[in-house]
């Protein structure tokens, strides 16, 4: 690879709120430059996996490889690397831009800078990343390109008044954007002749190349029969394939050389051999550092799995393993549950995070689950001195056993509009918050910072966000660390049982609080049985409260002659129905949604 | 020969009551002409398809089927008369509200042919009736049953409902005694809980927060009590909401539970014939203009459907089901299919077994009887091999 071509290559993504447009522009992009013609393309190409097309968002990061004939009459490759949309996935999106030498911030013209806007680009700028704005959506009425231009400039600093204006949506503007790529963002530096430096950006299981490691070659070069290793795991192999992509399918070539981004295949079976973030070097001529910024990946929520049958046992477990095997960060470890047998507690990075895998167990593997609570990790420091980390409430040692207790604090970031001020700071009060402090933005608007329990956090808080604020609020937040809590353990009674898989960590201040609604979801979560059934939430073997459900003593349709039938048989198949989604706890059924929707507990509306 | 019952659909009313979710609306003369000719039409047409069938039983319900007036009855029954093998003694039962007939009338129904009256009282109280809409008072329901009676109705239905609005259980006792206490006593009695059905004027009310219902304990014990009082009076449960004296049941509807073929006439009528389940559709205008042309949700019932129907249908009588029954139909026993299901009842107390010189039976008890749904729901989904 020529010192010229290099010269040529243009290493980039885009980052932007959720909605503003990244997706779209990426499609125009790929359209506009030699690749795909327009009726090759799907919508939003580069989001690949149906759940993703669903939900509207990226999940899985990924690259495509272009060629754009510019302005100048020379022929530039475009690497564009597609980075994930969720505060969940925030170290992948760190090590993408690793990988890039600049990016595209892509504002929506009638929205303007949110709060992932800004965690985003700030992200962007400190990896020393070129990022030059696009204002997008230009179409919408409610557009107001020269207010958000202003905003730019006066938020984040960026040079903004030559901001191609554009609307992703109609293709208006994108060959703008593609000359400012071409000028705006440099040539990639690092020289072939140098040892082997990769970046691990991410990687995808194949079950027939084996693992596949998306990367960017920082320094030297990397062909066929090249020994690698993984400077992090220590993992050593030979290289199989070298390549890049074209919009979703791997087109193999001589070698990637420094500057260049590309795939690298290894016959390598393990996915956790090639960590995000680690360094790939040449093992008989390594590099004498590993890149900067290798993080191994926390789990910040836990939840219990089971099967709905408990048959279906090792069909759960071959379906985790595999899901595992293209999600590094999704960890898994058997458990058991006296209510529920026997099943899994697995770690996610984050609630959305969870419901992705639970969506693809139910779907792709045709799972019948019960989930419990989500809960995040607390720390236990036992009066003996041992220090636990607290994944399942039901682990948690006596109390007289625990000297204190912690839990994980973030920082939050929220992005509201002035009326809702008051609304949103109530809401963080509400959920413990602490007031670190406020600033105005242009237009109106202002971003709160609070640090915050992540407990309080992960189930329903984003939604009583959007609610308190008719849609406006955004947010974004990572951990701070862990502080000392008065922490205790809510249990559940359903006619008189202990049902652990209920338990639940909350905060003292909360449980009598948090009981009562339980109660009373759970009362009417559970369908009548042929006797009461008392329902009650304790905390240490007290009762703090208690709702009934009544038993049935008439269940019978009063008139049943010719014309009745056929809907009385629909009657029936819809009692018997009913019947099959429950989860047999002692002699009580209760509906496999009732573990988790005693969660949604937020009622302000 | 086989039998096939008879059901006829009249779906016209003077005044549409609050409760009712059936096929029914006030309509003209002139549409009652229609229809009646309409019905001739399709009872004519089908004829030839049941000639190998004998009707023992012809049931003519609505609305308000003393609408139509004697005439015009006549006329149907002549028809049916013609066209299908009617036998003598059969059960020809039509449904009347009082004020919609007198004395007069009433004869010349019995010349027509009609052998049983089912009368709708619902409640003895004047207020209960204004409340539900009723077009009577109890006096002209009285004047009504005592022209019946004279008119030489040897075989009458009363119908009644528990669970309505402002009834207590001292005012529902009332009701039935003065309707068994009747000179002479109806020798069958029907008593309904009321059910909100989804669209009818109460169904809004209540949502609206309109309407005062008993609550659930009230309205169990007003059901309680239909059993109580009129076993004192010499009559039978023998269906959940059927009460009879002794061999007086309704022919007809007995045939339901026990699954006889039956062939419907009119608009919404329902039929099962040699197992496949067909209904005419609920548009009158398209019923007037093509009367043979409604049959609409044909379904022929699977074995397993067989089943689950030959069970949920046979539990509504209180003397159950009896085995030897099911085995000539389906050539196994009911525990083969449902043994788990009829064991976990039988422990609940909510099924039970009777020997008796008839054969084996397996019925609902009293509780059962109450919770039958939630039995029943059991019956679906037998271990048909």
């Amino acid at each position: 690879m020529s010192s010229i071509e290099q010269s040529r290559i243009r290493n980039f993504c885009i980052v932007a709120h959720i909605d503003h447009g990244k997706s779209t522009l990426a499609d125009r992009i790929i359209e506009s430059t030699g690749l795909l013609t327009s009726r090759e393309m799907q919508a939003q190409v580069l989001d690949n996996m149906e759940l993703e097309r669903e939900r509207g968002i990226t999940i899985k990061a990924q690259t495509v490889r272009t060629i754009y004939k510019a302005k100048d009459g020379e022929e530039y490759i475009f690497n564009l690397i597609d980075t994930p949309g969720h505060v969940d996935f925030n170290y992948e999106v760190s090590r993408s831009l690793a990988a890039c030498d600049g990016a595209i911030l892509v504002v929506d013209a009638a929205q303007g800078i949110e709060a992932q806007t800004l965690a985003n680009v700030y992200l962007a700028l400190d990896h020393d990343l070129d990022v030059f704005p696009v204002i997008n959506k230009i179409d919408l009425p409610s557009a107001e390109p020269q207010r958000v231009i202003e905003e730019i400039e006066d938020v984040i600093g960026l040079e903004a008044q030559d901001a191609p204006l554009i609307s992703a949506k109609n293709g208006i503007g994108i060959d703008e954007v593609l000359e400012q790529i071409v000028h705006r963002i440099p040539a990639p530096g690092g020289s072939p002749e140098n040892p082997l430096q990769a970046l691990i950006f991410d990687s995808v299981y194949d079950p027939y190349k084996g693992v596949i490691i998306f990367c960017r070659v920082m320094e030297g070069t990397v062909k066929k029969g090249t020994s690698i290793r993984m400077m992090a795991t220590g993992a050593k192999q030979e290289v199989v394939e070298v390549g890049y992509f074209g919009a979703g399918q791997f087109i193999p070539c001589e070698e990637l050389s420094a500057g260049m981004v590309g795939y690298i295949t290894a016959s390598i079976k393990n996915l956790k051999d090639t960590a995000v973030g680690d360094t790939v070097t040449d093992d008989r001529n390594p590099c004498a550092e590993p890149l900067p910024g290798y993080k191994k990946v926390q789990s910040m929520v836990y939840c219990g799995m089971y099967p709905a049958d408990g048959a279906k046992y090792p069909d759960l477990r071959d379906a985790l393993e595999k899901l595992q095997l293209n999600d590094a960060s999704l960890n898994y470890e058997p458990e058991t549950s006296i209510a529920l047998g026997f099943g899994f507690r697995c770690g996610f990075l984050g609630l959305l995070h969870l419901e992705i895998i639970q969506e693809r167990l139910e779907r792709e593997y045709n799972l019948d689950l019960v989930t419990t609570a989500p809960g995040v990790i607390y720390k236990v420091h036992r009066t003996n001195g041992e220090v636990i980390e607290l994944t399942n409430p039901s682990n948690l040692p006596d109390p007289s056993e625990i000297e204190y207790m912690e839990e994980p604090i973030v920082n939050a970031e929220i992005m509201v509009t002035s009326e809702f001020i008051g609304s949103i700071m109530e809401l963080c009060q509400e959920r413990r918050g602490r007031y670190l402090g406020m600033e105005y933005i242009e237009g109106a608007r202002a971003l709160l910072k609070y640090e915050l329990p992540l407990n309080e956090i992960i189930y329903d808080f984003f939604d009583a966000l959007k609610s308190r604020s008719r849609g406006y609020a955004s947010f974004d937040y990572d951990l701070k660390g862990y502080e000392q809590s008065s922490l205790v353990k809510l249990d559940i009674l359903i006619n008189r049982e202990e049902v652990d898989a209920l338990s639940f960590i909350v905060h003292a201040d909360s449980a009598y609080e948090r009981g009562r609604k339980m109660c009373e979801k759970l009362k009417d979560e559970i369908p009548r049985h042929l006797f009461e059934i008392p329902i009650q939430a304790a905390v240490g073997g007290k009762i703090i409260a208690r709702e009934t459900v009544k038993a049935m003593r008439k269940d019978v349709l009063a008139k049943c002659y010719g014309g009745d039938i056929t809907r009385k048989k629909k009657l029936l198949e819809k009692q018997k129905e009913g019947k099959k989604r429950m989860r047999q706890i002692g002699n009580v059924e209760i509906p496999q949604k009732a573990f988790m929707s005693v969660l949604k507990l937020d009622d302000r509306k | 020969m086989k039998n096939l019952e008879i059901y006829v659909h009249i779906p016209f009313c003077v005044r549409k009551c609050g409760y009712c979710d059936f096929l029914s609306a006030p309509a003209d003369q002139d549409t009652q002409e229609k229809y009646v000719q309409a019905l001739e039409r399709e009872i004519r047409g089908r004829a030839e398809e049941y000639r190998e069938y004998q009707v023992p039983t012809v049931f003519i319900g609505g609305g308000t089927p003393s609408l139509l007036g004697p005439e015009r009855m006549g006329r149907l029954l002549d028809t049916m008369g013609c066209c299908y093998r009617i036998l003598p003694g059969a059960e020809i039962t039509m449904e009347a509200n009082p004020c919609t007939v007198d004395y007069d009338s009433l004869v010349q129904y019995r010349k027509a042919g009609v052998s049983r009256l089912s009368l709708g009282l619902q409640s003895s109280w004047d207020e209960e009736l204004r409340a539900l809409g009723r077009i009577h008072t109890w006096q002209q329901f009285l004047d009504t049953y005592g022209a019946a009676a004279a008119a030489g109705f040897a075989h009458i239905n009363v119908d009644l409902m528990s669970g309505l609005p402002g009834q207590t259980p001292g005012s529902y006792e009332t009701t039935l005694k003065r309707v068994a206490e009747l000179e002479p006593g109806p020798e069958h009695i029907s008593a309904y809980s009321l059910i909100l059905e989804e669209g009818t004027a109460f169904a809004e009310r209540y949502g609206a927060g309109e309407l005062l219902l008993p609550n659930e304990e009230t309205e169990r014990e007003l059901y309680g009590l239909t059993k109580h009082i009129l076993r004192e009076y010499g009559y039978q449960r023998y269906e959940i909401s059927n009460y009879a004296k002794e061999g007086c049941e309704c022919r007809h509807n007995v045939g339901y539970w026990t699954r006889e073929n039956y062939l419907g006439f009119g608009i919404g009528a329902a039929s099962l014939v040699e197992n496949v389940r067909f209904r005419n559709g609920d548009s009158l205008q398209a019923y007037l203009e093509e009367p043979l042309g409604q049959r609409e949700q044909e379904h022929k019932l699977t074995v397993a459907e067989q089943m689950e129907e030959f069970m949920f249908l046979g539990l509504r009588l209180t003397a159950g089901i009896r085995e030897q029954d099911f085995s000539d139909t389906f050539h196994c026993v009911p525990e083969q299919v449902y043994g788990e299901a009829i064991c976990r009842h039988v422990a609940q107390g909510l099924l039970a077994w009777h020997s008796s010189v008839a054969g084996r039976y397996l019925h609902l008890t009293d509780r059962g009887l109450d919770l039958a749904n939630y039995v029943m729901a059991d019956f679906l989904d037998p271990l048909v091999v």
